[in-house]
């Protein structure tokens, strides 16, 4: 009896998300198409593909993870392994967590005075990274902390008792075991920033551009704001448009979900503890 | 007498929480004879080797002071480089923990931290580690599976090959059978056996019976506090203090 209403209740959190997927992909699945996903918008959005928007939330992707990889991962393992518990590691984490609560809106407000406005990056593919950097450094710092905490301490010791140093145990032992923990909260981050509109609004993100970026320091055009814009400023937009839009955007960050999954799982069976 | 292998005069350690410590231990390690440090749990002796091979280094240490001599040097020292120290000194814990690698990398790890870079030199190194722990003849045709495919005792000996390859002076180990079946415990005591002319090891064992049946020194410790040190077996024989003739009698521990 319990039983059975705890599952109802764990049913009940999977129906809403099967019901927008399954009504997403009703609505949209017929608008894709081989040209809508390699030709520019035309007739002012209202035909035409997503090309544009598409690279270009690859591109703000590939550019997040370059900046937010390293610097997270270092970080996390800084606080796993060397930081002592002092005053000082006590205030960075409450900053990690504090910064892991701070609205997406207000990540984007802080680009466009520091990446934008002071650096003169311009709204452009790199001050936009950089904005969904900073979002995502809380999530990869977390995840990276975590997984080096769940590979037992006795292996630190033997390294260490073989005459391997610190980081050579580390290096060789410690973060292989890590990685898929890490890669796993790496690309969840990075799923969540493919998605987010409000930090590229005044970073980087195009209204509407028919090429596509020809550097860095170019504006794109990118998936989650190119569905704003045609839900609410284009008149007279198609609807099959919008949907199929918001399909492309889902199998995107669902795709990355699933890699994240699937390496999640061949790492379990691998695990040697 | 010859040089001994290692010196320690009014060791004291007390850890940060005020847990088991060291009161003032002295004592001479023999070299090339099987050194065993014996006595009931919390005694003192999982401390000292830590302290010999500074892996107490990544404890919480409120006070270390006294004398540490390994030829000469006092290993307590700031400039001690203790990852060469590891190397010549090495330990065997009670448990088997292999290292998430291959056999093969458990053994050649230590080797190739310490800057091996020869591939040729490494497997003949390995080869050597795993003979002299009696373990090739087991694993020769399986190197590259992960370590955690062997079983418990050959696990340890492993872990006694990895020691092995990096060609220590002195070998720790501490209750190294505890875990292990008859057998396995037969194949480690004989390989200190055959090998101590060569190495000189500190031997933390199981049990009296292991104490009585390996030791060439004996030091018997209680509670932080060497109560009685004996060269040869006289110790368990006719035991000077009374504690030790209590322990040794199994009347308490």
């Amino acid at each position: 009896m319990g039983f059975n209403l705890v599952r109802l209740i764990a049913l009940l959190t999977v129906l809403p998300i099967l019901g927008i997927v399954a009504y997403i992909i009703i609505q949209g699945a017929g608008s894709l198409s081989l040209e809508f996903l390699t030709q520019v918008p035309t007739n002012g959005m209202r035909s035409g593909g997503i090309f544009p928007a598409i690279v270009g939330t690859f591109y703000l992707t590939i550019g997040t993870a370059l900046f937010a990889v390293p610097l997270g991962v270092a970080a996390g393992i800084y606080i796993s392994e060397y930081a002592k518990d002092t005053l000082w590691t006590r205030l960075i984490r409450i900053a990690i967590i504090s910064l892991a609560g701070v609205p997406s809106v207000v990540y984007g407000l802080f680009g466009l005075g520091l990446f934008v406005i002071f650096l003169r990056f311009g709204t452009s593919i790199l001050a936009a990274s950089l904005t969904l950097s900073i979002m995502t450094l809380p999530v990869i710092i977390s995840t990276t902390e975590e997984a080096l905490r769940t590979v037992p301490a006795r292996f630190r010791i033997v390294g260490r008792s073989l005459g391997a140093t610190q980081w050579q145990t580390i290096r060789k032992i410690i973060l292989p075991q890590a990685l898929p923990g890490i890669v796993t909260g790496v690309i969840l981050g990075l799923e969540r920033a493919a998605g987010e509109t409000a930090p590229i609004l005044f970073t980087g993100a195009a209204f509407f551009l028919p090429r596509l970026p020809s550097s860095i320091l170019s504006a794109t055009m990118a998936l989650p704001y190119h569905i704003f814009v045609i839900s609410t400023q284009v008149p007279g937009m198609p609807v099959q448009i919008q949907y199929g839009t918001v399909v492309v955007l889902l199998i995107y960050a669902l795709g990355m979900n699933l890699i994240a999954t699937l390496i999640r799982n061949k790492a379990r069976k691998n695990r040697q503890w | 007498m010859s040089e001994k292998a290692l010196i320690l005069r009014n060791l004291r350690v007390q850890y940060l929480d005020g847990m088991e410590s060291l009161r003032g231990i002295t004592l001479d390690v023999e070299p090339h004879a099987i050194n065993v440090f014996f006595g009931p749990a919390g005694g003192g002796k999982s401390t000292i080797l830590r302290t010999i091979n500074r892996l107490i280094d990544l404890d919480d240490i409120k006070q270390m002071e006294g004398e540490l001599l390994f030829h000469g040097k006092n290993l307590l020292d700031a400039d001690v480089d203790v990852t060469e120290l590891r190397r010549k000194i090495g330990v065997v814990f009670s448990r088997p923990i292999p290292l998430p690698l291959t056999i093969y990398q458990n053994v050649s790890f230590g080797l190739e931290a310490a800057g091996e870079k020869d591939k040729k030199k490494m497997d003949q190194q390995v080869e050597k580690a795993l003979k002299q722990a009696t373990l090739w003849d087991e694993v020769y045709d399986r190197l590259n599976e992960p370590a955690n495919t062997l079983s418990g005792g050959q696990q340890q000996r492993m872990c006694l090959a990895r020691v092995m390859a990096l060609e220590p002076e002195i070998i720790m180990l501490d209750e190294p059978t505890s875990a292990l079946d008859p057998i396995s415990t037969a194949k480690i005591e004989q390989f200190m056996q055959d090998t101590k002319e060569k190495y000189t090891f500190i031997l933390v064992p199981n049990n009296v019976s292991q104490a009585a049946r390996m030791a060439d020194t004996a030091a018997f410790f209680l509670q932080g506090e060497l109560i009685e040190y004996g060269v040869g077996k006289s110790i368990f024989v006719t035991p000077k203090d009374k504690r030790t003739q209590d322990y040794v009698e199994g009347r308490f521990g």
